[in-house]
């Protein structure tokens, strides 16, 4: 299963397993984005294989770190990107506007991405590096909570409740995989839940309002916000289980359908493969989060442990949201696909993340083989 | 839980909670699975439908009319094929090239071309630009030729309605138009949307609306979410509507109402055997050709602003005091309450009744009168003495009888039935008794009796055959069969003879007499005051205080064939209006004569009714200033006529105790009649 014995090294100890499906996806990704663009291979699809053909590239040259340096790059990488998304903040207050990005000529650099990655990581070292005694203490909690409030503050700010949720959701997986008490889930999920209609009312703003009430009744405002989730579902209803055929999804090419090439990729999909199409993507997905997990559970430090399940739940949680709202089982919070919807930023966050497994599973590779 | 935590503690939290993340994981991979099954499979066939309704779009093409006809199947409204060009400007591919091509062969100018190009720059890219409408043939065919190179250009022929008479049918057929807000309101069809689609708004085109309609046709196009048309999947062809055919004969129709030339006034023409109302022309008129492309503010001001009231259907809604042509019928009742027709009554210009003294209408008196007599001299004193005897009760119920105050089974809009009076009436209206001088004047056609030109003609055809003659309007191939009035076979004839005599005899409408040597025609003057003699003499004066001119009649008289009314409003006495009669009946039974007739007239007038009509408009658009209010929708222009015709011959406020001087019956025969 791990490749044969017989192979040379650098082709044996190549992560095929994650490399195989990714490519596979990307690739039908891609497929998909032409025919988003009209039967067209510009402007989507091509810079969406490039873009993974450059971050595939720079996870396997993250993948050769030594678990010494990843470890030592935390803090100052948490501290870089703080600033980098305080740096956004003075911007957009300057500009006049709500900004996410930094203009740095050759890309648009949106810091709260990097955060994503950034939160596990600095989480995972801060664990690792916390006594074994300690993880009852309310210094395991306080500290990774006041870590995880900073940047979601900051990208709240932007305002972006999608990301934040993220980075929320990426931080209390490792802390949870840490092993703080279970009552503190317990106690936060009651807090949570009578936090969540003071946040609805007091928090949001009225555009993010108006979704939640739109996701719980579409057809309240069929021509406004609950367009999108109206035109995905019938996109994907309409396809039934073999799809209209590549390029004659009329959801996606009459642009009935919203976004067809970023948030709204998977229904564009399956409008045009259908139920098939759409089992072959949970299944990638699911083939991938498999590794992660399992690469996880085989770490052979804390440290690497918790980095890996933290990553993997990352990606887990782009794909997860992005699903359940095409499918009108969640508000519209503009999530993309990862690996399939065309965008830099995702394609960036997920190729740090699955660059991050590989890495870990070359830690893991290299303690067993030290063991043999 | 293990109270000391050791890294290998540790190290089983997190494997066993690694696990429930990647059981909850999974099980939300197989709830996505689920779901999407469920929306893909269960719900596959509802969203396959939305996806459907979103794709494609029906496109209505609007019925062509069905169309009007008359008695022997002559058009009275048609469709005119209408050709159109239209552009795509996304399709297009050198804009300012095709622009010339098409600038030339159309004949524009270089100010239309600029118009063009400017409208091209200002479209939204899918919708179509019109670049010309109502083109001919030959322009036409000129574009469709080129088409191959002028992509983007689409020739397309519709359909307008189209009456060919033009004003001679306005107020009869009436016309159509874009429906409204409220008739979508009320009848909500996609196809009352469809541009291109008209509706009747008015006559017959209103009344037999369904049945003219036809079921529009379809185009079934895929389109974009923004609406622009992607191409075409399938096209169904409309079906027209069914024809409605009329008893009108069109010749005569527009004859009649070319006619009445400058008058203000109405004929109305009637097949004594079977009641087809041949002929309902009332004039000034509009031309419903022009109304159907929307009404123009210029051209409603200058009908709105004309006082002989072109919107205003006379025939139906306009009522006038009978005068003389009511006394056959009060003829009629005097025998029917049993006076001998031969007996006489000494007319020595006037009568006492009370303490009034009534006058006839000639001054020298008649002499001895007997009823026939009293007929085609019109003689006043003889009415007022026998109507004295029988009183006014029977008069009242023999008027009705004969059509007065009566509304019949037509397909129009609104008829008027005006007033036939009696002592109840008067009691209950005015809470006053009936007086003896209210039954000299009715007698004569005065004081409150009122007529439409419709209920004249009904009676002198009830009069011409002593029959139940019913008008009616569409042919639907029945022979009617109509009761007896009750009439002996001798006092029949006796009428019939007397109102020949009017005409042919010693009465008062000599030059009515037909330039046909076999055949006679009988009838009835009548000259209704409009204002007191204090005010005008009737003749001369302002228009408005004018006498009105009637006459009823029927041809041949011994066997009769046709009857109708002429009513010429102002006309200054019943001289204005058997003319017009004479040369109407000359036309239906030797069209060659009447035209000619018609056309010394015509020369002296200006032209035929469209002619003037568009003169009229031209003179009126150079004079009028832009500062022109906007007309108003049909609807309320419909109601706005209707409630002015009402008020115009609404019963007088007050009781009416005026003696009526009864004016010359104008132009008897003979020199030496005349006063």
């Amino acid at each position: 299963m791990r490749g044969e014995i017989s192979l040379p090294a650098p082709i044996a100890e190549f992560p095929w397993r994650v490399v195989i499906p990714l490519t596979l996806l990307v690739g039908f990704g891609a497929a998909v984005l032409d025919s988003a663009a009209g039967g067209s291979f510009s402007p989507y699809a091509d810079s969406h294989l490039i873009r993974f053909a450059v971050f595939l590239v720079m996870a396997l040259v993250m993948s050769y770190f030594p678990e010494d340096w990843a470890r030592m790059a935390a803090i100052p990488g948490y501290v870089a990107i703080l600033l980098l998304l305080v740096a956004v903040e003075a911007v957009g207050q300057l500009g006049g506007g709500s900004q996410r990005w930094l203009e740095l000529g050759f890309m648009r650099l949106q810091p709260s991405e990097l955060m994503k990655p950034g939160i596990v990581l600095i989480l995972a070292a801060f664990f690792h590096s916390l006594p074994v005694g300690m993880i009852g203490s309310w210094r395991a909690l306080l500290v990774p909570a006041g870590l995880i409030a900073a940047p979601m503050g900051l990208v709240l700010l932007q305002p972006d409740l999608g990301t934040s949720l993220a980075i929320a959701f990426g931080g209390i997986v490792v802390m949870f995989l840490a092993g703080i008490p279970q009552k503190w889930f317990i106690g936060g999920g009651i807090a949570g839940v009578l936090a969540a209609p003071l946040a609805y009312f007091f928090v949001l703003k009225p555009y993010q309002q108006q979704r939640v009430l739109t996701f719980l009744d579409p057809a309240s405002d069929p021509q406004g916000s609950g367009y999108h989730i109206i035109q995905s579902k019938i996109a994907i209803g309409s396809g039934g289980i073999t799809g209209k055929g590549f390029g004659e999804g009329s959801q996606s090419q009459l642009d009935y359908l919203p976004e067809p090439h970023t948030d709204f990729v998977f229904a564009t999909m399956a409008e045009e493969w259908g139920l098939i199409g759409g089992l072959f993507v949970l299944l990638v997905f699911g083939i991938v989060l498999r590794w992660g997990l399992i690469t996880a559970r085989e770490g052979t430090t804390r440290f690497s442990r918790l980095l890996a399940g933290g990553m993997t739940a990352t990606i887990f949680f782009y794909v997860s949201v992005n699903l359940m709202m095409v499918m009108g089982l969640a508000p519209v919070v503009g999530i993309p696909l990862p690996f399939m919807s065309h965008g830099g930023s995702s394609m960036m966050t997920n190729m740090i993340c699955v660059g991050a497994l590989m890495m870990v599973e070359r830690w893991n590779r290299h303690s067993t083989s030290s063991g043999f | 839980m293990d109270r000391k935590l050791t890294s290998n503690s540790l190290k089983q939290t997190f494997d066993r909670r690694s696990f429930a993340v990647g059981s909850i994981q999974g099980g939300i991979g197989l709830l996505l699975a689920a779901r999407m099954g469920y929306i893909a499979v269960a719900e596959n066939e509802k969203y396959e439908m939305e996806a459907e309704s979103n794709r494609v779009n029906l496109t209505l093409i609007p019925p062509r009319r069905g169309w009007i006809l008359d008695r022997n199947g002559s058009p009275l409204a048609s469709n005119r094929a209408d050709f159109r060009v239209d552009i795509i400007p996304e399709r297009l591919e050198d804009p300012d090239a095709t622009v010339e091509v098409l600038g030339d062969l159309l004949n524009f100018t270089d100010l239309e071309k600029a118009d063009l190009r400017d409208r091209l720059e200002d479209s939204a890219g899918f919708a179509a630009v019109p670049v010309a409408n109502g083109l001919d043939y030959e322009k036409f065919a000129a574009v469709s030729v080129r088409i191959p190179e002028l992509p983007g250009v689409i020739p397309q022929r519709g359909y307008s309605r189209f009456y060919p008479t033009g004003p001679s049918v306005g107020h009869l057929i009436g016309y159509v138009g874009a429906p409204s807000r409220e008739e979508y309101d009320e009848d909500q069809q996609p196809l009352l949307l469809t541009p291109g689609f008209k509706l009747g708004k008015d006559g017959i085109e209103k009344q037999f609306e369904q049945r003219l309609r036809g079921a529009p046709g379809a185009r079934r196009v895929e389109v974009t979410a923004s609406g622009r048309i992607v191409r075409d999947l399938e096209t169904r062809d409309d079906t027209q509507g069914d024809p409605v055919q009329l008893t009108i004969d069109g010749p005569l129709q527009d004859y009649a109402a070319r006619r009445l030339g400058l008058e203000s006034g109405s004929v109305v023409v009637m097949d004594c055997l079977t009641g087809d109302l041949l002929c309902m022309a009332s004039m000034p008129s509009f031309d419903p050709n022009s109304f159907s492309d929307g009404i123009g503010r210029l051209e409603y001001s200058m009908l709105r602003e004309n006082e002989r009231v072109p919107l205003r259907n006379k025939v139906l809604q306009g009522l006038y005091p009978p005068g003389s042509t009511v006394k056959p019928t009060v003829g009629m009742a005097l025998l029917g309450q049993g006076i001998d027709p031969d007996e006489t009554v000494f007319c020595g210009g006037g009568l006492r009744v009370g303490n009034r003294v009534f006058r006839c209408w000639n001054r020298r008196g008649h002499g001895q009168t007997n009823l026939a007599k009293a007929i085609y001299q019109s003689c006043d004193v003889y009415f007022y003495s026998m109507s004295q005897r029988i009183g006014m009760p029977p008069i009242a119920s023999t008027c009705r009888h004969y059509g007065m105050q009566q509304q019949f089974d037509l397909p129009v809009l609104n008829q008027f039935y005006g007033t036939v009076p009696d002592p109840e009436w008067k009691q209950e209206k005015y809470g006053r008794e009936w007086q003896a001088f209210d039954t000299v004047n009715a007698t004569i056609g005065q004081g409150y009796m009122l007529a439409s030109p419709l209920q004249l003609a009904v009676m002198a055809s009830r009069l011409a055959t002593a029959n139940v003659v019913t008008p009616r309007l569409v042919l639907d191939g029945r022979q009617p069969q109509f009761e007896e009035m009750g009439l002996s076979q001798e006092y029949k004839t006796y009428v019939r003879q007397a109102m020949s005599d009017v005409v042919n005899g010693p009465g008062t409408a000599g030059r009515a007499r037909l330039p046909i040597e076999e055949i006679k025609m009988a009838g009835k003057t009548g000259t209704a005051q409009v204002v007191g003699l204090n005010l005008s003499d009737g003749k001369s004066g302002p228009w408005q205080y004018r006498d009105h001119g009637l006459f009823i009649f029927f041809a041949p008289f011994d066997n009769p064939r046709y009857a109708g009314a002429v009513v010429i409003e102002h006309g200054g006495g019943s001289g204005a209006a058997y003319p017009v009669a004479r040369d109407v009946m000359t036309f239906l039974f030797d069209p060659q004569k009447g035209l000619d007739a018609l056309h010394a007239l015509e020369a002296q007038w200006g032209g035929t009714a469209q002619q003037r009509l568009d003169a009229q408009y031209q003179s009126y658009a150079t004079a009028a200033g832009v500062d022109l209010p906007p007309a108003p929708p049909p609807i309320t222009l419909a109601q706005q006529v209707d409630a002015e015709a009402r008020a115009a011959t609404q019963d007088p406020d007050q009781p009416d105790d005026r003696v009526f001087t009864p004016r010359g019956e104008a132009n008897p025969r003979s020199e030496e009649t005349t006063t």
